[in-house]
């Protein structure tokens, strides 16, 4: 088990073409993902590394059975593309575009409650479900399969929180990167009540960072309602307010969204805070023995 | 990306939201000029700088005559003006506003922003006008009227209604108080802002809303679709080390009173990366994300805009490789060294795709390179650097 992806999930590629779009569905395919389909308007019926593409996603979904759709669509036409897929039924739809216009995230947010989609990203690496299905631009080999959910708002964080666990034999269910953006399709609470009623992931970590309220919500969501493990880490400390540091969602504004605020959030819910990234691995290992064993 | 209030006000204008009658002046001369043109006292001058508390750090100031205009625009063009918002170096006032004082029956207080909990459009209103924001939403939370907007309906005559009940309006002031939010709706949207906000927002004596004050932020993601804000940029506001490292799209944020600067490879490593140098007890000198694919060059002119900052004692590059191979930033860093020439200690920490190449790379360059196994590793060898 796992969640969102595993081997049963058929891949379609919004953007195939693409110089990043190609470079990475390669990456995905030879990870063991099942890619069905990729879509650039205009370029039906060419073929990527013998995937099939389409003009449109719903003509890919009706001809291929695609379940689950990987975006590199530039910014500017992003939005579309993300609610072409909504349009199609698509169960999963994963945005690895940086750069979207809040505007237009606000529209798909609220156009998403209108069918059935889960939306990861956008700004995100993706979700991986180690040695079953890969979409996103993860470097898959740091990845093994086992018992820890990962959820984070960080793309290279991520790794590093992997590859520490990795070091003290501790593999994953399934990694999730949420994103960077201040408006994102599934947060941290929907990834972790469902690592909470996933029987394969028997403790989590959660990586955060400055900017909104989503970890103090989060924290309260444990609080009340997960039972497994739960390990913190918030980057931006040192983070001076009013400040965009690299993503678009990670700004403190006026007193609210610094890293001290989430920090104490999660203590109070009974989260055990990684303060030092170098520790993360380690207090990983203690925090989980019981759960794991 | 942040502008001017007087930029502020010109789109106001353009959007039919009333605004004092004034201009911007960069001498003290078009300053005593526009005073005269608006012909008529008290006239206001205020500093324009990107930061908000200018009226308590003495860039604001009421002009009763002529002389006062000269007065008030001599002493405050070229003052480095501090407020909460400046940190302690402040700002130096290269350009002043000039506009007609109005007789002042009530301050409220109006905003409108994108809401990244709610994925709607937020209208912020309160009576508390002409105070900081937070500390009414902190003390009194009451006294906030918030009316959220669904940005795929968009905006409804009853949201200006709840808004300007809600501030206890009435009359002809609540027709002309709707109009405007409707209009600050359309250019909130039209122009991307990430904050649009009035404080105060008047009511004046002889019963006009106004725009006393005009504060607008833009979300840089929609840059693109807006040529004429770009032209609003203002590279006096900003640090010249940003302003270079902007040219190369790196991510670069200046952080006063460092010594350590650091490259690192996304957002929240870096910034976790940050925290890291704090930990061992130096200071982070600088943010900086050269991203997921950064190129040679990008390497190369991150590494020079870190050691061009004279407080810079030693650097940390922080790597995680996953598309990014470590061999091949290796090979960059190296070529980055020879070119720009390091005069500083700088350690090392790569991990992921071709790890081992990559320390190969570095190991045999015969440049000062100290190699760090584990971000533990490398926090403590910066910190015996910053020490040293």
């Amino acid at each position: 088990m796992s969640i969102w992806v595993d081997r049963n999930t058929r891949l379609l590629v919004q953007g195939i073409t693409g110089r990043e779009g190609q470079f990475h569905t390669i990456n995905c395919k030879n990870y063991g993902t099942s890619v069905v389909a990729g879509v650039t308007p205009g370029k039906g019926g060419q073929s990527v590394e013998g995937i099939p593409v389409f003009n449109t996603v719903a003509r890919a979904v009706r001809e291929t059975g695609a379940n689950a759709s990987m975006i590199f669509v530039p910014p500017a036409f992003c939005a579309d593309a993300i609610m072409e897929a909504i349009d199609a039924g698509l169960a999963l739809i994963v945005a690895i575009t940086e750069g979207i216009p809040v505007m237009d995230m606000l529209k798909v947010k609220n156009y998403l409650k209108t069918g059935s989609s889960r939306l990861i990203g956008p700004n995100c690496p993706g979700i991986i479900t180690p040695g079953q299905c890969k979409i996103g631009i993860q470097p898959g080999h740091i990845h093994s399969p086992g018992n820890v959910g990962i959820v984070s708002r960080s793309g290279t964080l991520t790794y590093e929180a992997v590859h520490q666990i990795q070091q003290f034999g501790m593999g994953q269910s399934t990694v999730i990167g949420i994103g960077g953006d201040p408006v994102n399709g599934t947060n941290f609470i929907d990834c972790l009540s469902a690592f909470q009623s996933d029987p394969e992931t028997r403790a989590i970590i959660m990586v955060g960072e400055i900017g909104g309220s989503a970890e103090e919500e989060a924290a309260d969501f444990i609080k009340k309602n997960v039972t497994k493990p739960v390990i913190g880490f918030i980057a931006g400390l040192t983070a001076p307010p009013g400040r965009r540091m690299g993503h678009a969602g990670a700004i403190i504004s006026g007193s609210s969204g610094t890293a001290q605020g989430k920090i104490k959030a999660m203590r109070e819910a009974g989260i055990t805070v990684v303060e030092n990234l170098g520790q993360m691995g380690a207090i990983a290992k203690d925090a989980f023995a019981e759960a794991l064993r | 990306m942040k502008i001017h209030e007087y930029q502020a006000k010109e789109l106001f204008q353009k959007f039919g939201v009333p605004v004092p009658q004034g201009k911007v002046a960069f001498s003290v001369e078009e300053a005593e000029k526009i005073g005269a043109e608006l012909g008529r006292f008290p006239v206001v001058v205020k500093a324009q700088i990107h930061a908000g508390g200018r009226g308590k750090g003495g860039g604001v100031k009421l002009a009763k005559n002529a002389d006062e205009v000269k007065k008030w625009a001599s002493s405050i063009l070229g003052m480095t003006l501090v407020t909460h918002q400046t940190g302690p170096e402040g700002r130096v006032v290269k350009k002043l506003l000039v506009e007609e004082g109005l007789p002042i029956e009530k301050e409220l207080y109006l905003s409108v922003l994108p809401d990244r909990g709610t994925a709607k459009i937020v209208f912020m209103a309160s009576e508390a006008g002409g105070m900081d924001i937070e500390e009414v939403a902190a003390k009194t939370p009451e006294k906030i009227i918030k009316v959220y907007i669904d940005p795929l309906v968009g905006i409804k005559g009853y949201h200006a209604s709840e808004l300007a009940f809600g501030l206890n309006l009435a009359g002809d002031l609540v027709k002309q108080f709707s109009a405007m939010v409707s209009k600050l709706y359309k250019l909130c949207v039209d122009y991307d802002c990430s904050l649009l906000e009035i404080n105060p927002l008047i009511l004046t004596k002889d019963g006009s809303v106004i725009a006393l004050d005009a504060k607008i932020n833009f979300d840089d993601n929609a840059l693109y679709r807006h040529k004429d804000i770009l032209e609003y940029r203002d590279l006096d506001e900003e640090d010249p080390f940003e302003v270079e490292a902007s040219k190369y799209e790196l991510n670069y944020i200046k952080m006063p009173g460092g010594n350590i600067g650091n490259m690192v490879n996304g957002a929240g490593l870096a910034m976790a990366t940050m925290d890291l140098i704090q930990q061992a007890g130096a200071t982070p000198a600088n943010f900086l994300d050269v991203g997921g694919g950064a190129s040679a060059e990008q390497v190369e002119n991150g590494f020079r805009i870190i050691l061009a900052d004279p407080s810079v004692k030693g650097v940390l590059i922080n790597i995680f490789g996953g598309i990014l191979r470590c061999d091949r930033l290796a090979n960059g860093v190296v070529e980055a060294a020879k070119k720009v020439g390091i005069n500083v200690p700088v350690v090392i920490r790569m991990e992921g795709t071709n790890v081992e190449e990559g320390r190969r790379i570095l190991d045999e360059s015969g440049l000062n390179l100290i190699t760090a196994k584990d971000v533990s590793d490398a926090a403590q060898k910066i910190a015996a650097i910053a020490k040293g």
